[in-house]
């Protein structure tokens, strides 16, 4: 297995050679050699990482949830990472760029979701879960039908969530490297492929921790380094973005992006339930030793996001200056126009102003690094869902083995990887925030109510679990399809058949519903037997005893 | 045999005092958090110009910009508050009654 590593170590290489004659060939300048530089550091450096966790992944607990044995600390820093996406980073700095206080209102939407999440969530997810959060909501129920629907669900949003970070990977590397669009998504799959075939969580882990710290200390130096233009005074960035933003004064309301009631209150739902149900987020609460640390992990977590959003604003802010009145970063060299390389590359644009090609080379290495890592997390818990959930317990009834499972895994993260590169490729001309967003709102109609029920209410059953789940996702697809991102941009009619473009409202109260009615209507014998197992689950879920533990002792 | 333990577990009236103490502090945290953030969320809705205004004349600090950062910083503040009393106070207690369920095995 060791000698494949390295083989595909040496072949990424090989691709970053000829992406560097490719610069070569179709552009003059030789700044890009700063960006490629730091970027095969990072290759190397995680190549290494994953050639060592390669050895240390044995069982199947090693592999899903690198044996429990994470610390508060490391995980805090590997779940913000997992957080805080390329989308993130990019989309965010160019929402603020382009809307001002809209961008401001998206980041506590995504953050204020991590106190709900540790006050009511996370003690019982680490006291009653294993590999996946679907370990949680099948504990009671039909392990079959109810895990068949919770791996359903975790791919839609995997899938959702990926194509948003390939389509980011795609444009950050055309700008860069001066690849083709498709090249570049072929590359961030194959590597992907390769961190979480052979070094599992452990691997995906430490990607996510290295990136975690590169992107907070990255976004702080270009945040600093902007602001010296300003002197470091907030009215002084204010005074001239207003001056110059084509929203003058208005810069500072909430504006387009929430014109509607509707959209601002659907939009809060999705994005504070929704990172309670993504199933990357969810699995990390599992790679730590016990409740105890679960609840470090979101302190840590939360405080790193909360700190990134603000730097990330400030970013946004005083790019509307250093970069919207820069002609160099328009195309054709005039003010106004479309910014070389697309709207997102904002964050890039402005890195590059304020640090010269040094920063921006380390900027870009960052965003690669962040594309690659988030990648690598979602097609680990899009697997586990296959694996551990599909294969292990649904279609083998718990007798696999675990070299089998791992085996099937393994397969599987290779599946998703060819499915992230077709959809990456597919979804191209999409603003990649807004799919995030997308993603978002079917994991919080989709994941989110059948999880917090099974936790907390005693008479859900089998029925209602799959009428909740299913009709969440359900509802939650149709909502997005029929809106005018799917039904307009994409498929190209006239007008959208779902007025909004966040269904969060709609799903959630749809989901919810359906679980009751399901619930409350069952009055076969075993759903009576499915509540009268609550009492355990719940002492379980409180005290933590039985909880899965660390494996190594 | 684990049920056993988890009948023992339940019927100790530690254990109805852990979570009674535990969901109380819990659920009145989230429902500061909860209240606040869709309460803003309200203002964003209904009210948005509000958040426009100025905190002061001529300052360009708004009320929105005051009240996020508040949010940012606060919500924060609490999951410590949250962090520090569940690892220490209620821990402590339900390693006691995992304790005293195991006692009754002997």
């Amino acid at each position: 297995m060791r000698k494949i590593v390295s083989a595909l170590g040496l072949l990424s290489l090989c691709t970053l050679a000829i992406a560097a004659d490719a610069v070569g060939a179709t552009e003059k300048q030789a700044t890009n050699w700063h960006a490629i530089i730091m970027f095969c550091i990072f290759v190397t450096l995680t190549m290494g990482i994953t050639y060592w966790a390669a050895s240390r992944t044995k069982s199947t607990s090693d592999f899903y949830t690198a044996g429990g044995g994470i610390t508060g600390f490391q995980n805090g820093l590997a779940i913000a990472g997992d957080y805080m996406s390329a989308a993130t980073l990019l989309g965010l700095t160019a929402m603020v760029y382009m809307q001002g206080y809209d961008g401001y209102i998206y980041m506590l939407c995504f953050f204020a979701g991590w106190p709900i999440i540790l006050f009511l969530m996370a003690e019982r997810l680490r006291n009653l879960g294993k590999f996946t959060f679907s370990d949680i909501t099948a504990y009671r129920l039909d392990q079959g039908k109810v895990r068949t629907m919770a791996a359903i669900s975790s791919l839609t949003v995997v899938c959702f969530y990926l194509i948003a970070q390939m389509v980011g990977a795609g444009q950050l590397i055309k700008l860069l490297f001066g690849l083709d669009y498709n090249v570049a998504i072929f590359a961030v799959g194959i590597l992907m492929m390769v961190y979480v075939t052979f070094g599992g969580m452990v691997a995906t882990t430490w990607v996510q921790i290295i990136k975690a710290v590169m992107l907070l200390s990255g976004g702080t130096l270009v945040m600093f380094l902007a602001m010296s233009y300003f002197n470091f005074s907030f009215t002084n960035v204010m005074d001239q973005a207003m001056s110059v933003h084509k929203l003058g004064e208005k810069l500072m309301h909430p504006g387009s992006l929430l014109a509607d009631p509707i959209t601002a209150i659907s939009l809060g739902l999705g994005l504070m339930f929704g990172t309670a149900g993504l199933p990357h987020i969810l699995m990390r609460f599992f790679t730590v030793t016990d409740a105890k640390e679960a609840r470090k992990s979101v302190l840590y977590a939360s405080g790193f996001v909360a700190y990134f959003f603000n730097v990330i604003f400030l970013m946004g802010l005083t790019a509307i200056i250093i970069v919207g009145q820069n002609p160099d970063f328009f195309e054709g060299g005039e003010i106004g126009k479309k910014l070389i390389g697309g709207g997102n590359m904002v964050a890039m644009h402005l890195a590059k102003a304020v640090g010269g090609d040094m920063l921006l080379g380390f900027l870009a290495a960052v965003a690669f690094a962040t594309i690659l890592a988030v990648v690598s997390g979602l097609a680990l818990a899009g697997a586990s869902a296959i694996s551990h959930d599909i294969y292990a317990r649904v279609i083998k009834k718990g007798t696999a083995s675990e070299a089998a499972e791992i085996r099937v895994s393994k397969i599987a993260t290779i599946c998703l990887g060819f499915v992230a590169i077709v959809l990456g490729i597919a979804f191209e001309k999409q603003n990649i925030a807004f799919m995030v967003g997308l993603a978002f709102g079917v994991a919080a109609a989709a994941n989110f109510p059948v999880l917090i029920l099974s936790m907390y209410w005693k008479g859900l059953t089998t029925r209602g679990a799959l009428w909740g789940g299913y009709g969440g996702l359900v509802s939650a697809v149709l909502f997005v399809l029929f809106s005018k991102s799917v039904w307009v941009d994409v498929l190209g009619n006239a007008a959208p058949l779902f007025p909004y473009t966040q269904p969060a409202l709609f799903a959630m109260p749809i989901a919810f519903l359906l679980a009751w009615i399901g619930s409350t209507s069952d009055a076969s014998v075993r759903a009576q037997a499915e509540k009268e197992a609550f009492g355990d689950q719940y002492v379980r879920a409180q005290t933590g005893f039985g909880a899965a533990s660390a494996s190594n002792h | 045999m684990s049920s056993v333990m988890y009948e023992r577990m339940r019927e100790n009236p530690k254990f109805r005092e852990l979570v009674a103490k535990r969901g109380r502090f819990a659920w009145t945290l989230a429902a500061i958090v909860l209240t606040m953030f869709y309460g803003f969320v309200m203002v964003v809705a209904f009210a948005p110009e509000s958040l426009g205004q100025p905190i002061a004349e001529g300052s360009r600090w708004t009320v929105g910009l005051v009240a996020e950062l508040f949010m940012f910083i606060f919500f924060w503040v609490l999951t410590a508050v949250y962090v520090r009393k569940a690892n220490t106070e209620f821990d402590a207690l339900s390693q006691e009654i995992v304790r005293e369920a195991w006692k009754e095995n002997k």
